[in-house]
């Protein structure tokens, strides 16, 4: 299930609803990544995420089908927020289920890091004296590229 | 053919999109390129290294070689900073 929405997200619900829909499931994983409260030893006001809607679903998707084609996988959660978020809030929310846990865990891992660099989202930041554009950083780029392997 | 713009770029240029008609000699996301650095100050500064730009053709990833149409939907956007 693929979800690209403003609001919030309960890890404990999306656990309930996913359990509920698939049969059989030995081992969940999950990732939740937040917005940092600092960046640069600057306190940070805020996060906006902007995204391309229609292209972010479809990859998305893409990288859920590729999750599936790789591992034997009962079910997945792929939630990803986008507007104004604080710190503190969560940003994306990852949930894999497997009959045993090493399918759940790696599942999991290669599905954060593909959409860290095939999402199209664009962060940008404000602290207190400025705003800019977050640039994407080479060491995701080569954690996408290690599941190429 | 519709242009969107995403992050610093649609802050350089100064806009989310627009609606062109290319002529029949443009084939390629270069050949568009070359176009837009000759319509203003702002896209020849965008486009001036596109190794920091990525660009996509009706929401698939794709490379500046592409062949486009004018039914198309182009994107040009940084490196993404998904999750």
């Amino acid at each position: 299930m693929i979800k690209v929405q403003e609001n919030d997200f309960s890890l404990t619900d999306e656990i309930v609803l996913l359990r509920k829909r698939c049969e059989n499931i030995g081992a969940l994983s999950s990732f939740i990544g937040i917005v940092r409260d600092k960046r640069e030893n600057k306190d940070l006001i805020s996060m906006t995420l902007e995204h391309y809607p229609g292209m972010t679903e479809k990859i998305l998707n893409k990288i859920n089908i590729e999750a599936h084609s790789r591992w034997n996988l009962i079910g997945t959660t792929i939630i990803h927020r986008y507007g104004e978020l604080l710190p503190g809030d969560q940003i994306v929310l990852v949930i894999t289920a497997s009959k045993h846990r090493k399918e759940s865990i790696d599942s999991c891992h290669f599905i954060i890091d593909w959409l860290k660099t095939k999402g199209p989202f664009w962060k940008y930041e404000k602290t207190f004296d400025k705003g800019y554009w977050v640039e994407a950083r080479n060491k995701d780029l080569e954690e996408e590229l290690k599941w190429n392997n | 053919m519709k242009i969107l713009y995403f992050s610093w770029i649609k802050d350089k240029i100064g806009k989310t999109h627009e609606d062109i008609h290319i002529p029949d000699n443009i084939n390629t996301i270069e050949d568009l390129i070359i176009l837009l650095k000759d319509s203003g100050e702002s896209y020849n500064e965008v486009f001036k290294d596109i190794s920091s730009i990525k660009v996509s053709i009706n929401m698939e990833t794709a490379d500046f070689k592409d062949q486009i149409n004018n039914n198309d939907e182009i994107a040009f956007f940084p490196p993404m900073t998904g999750g």
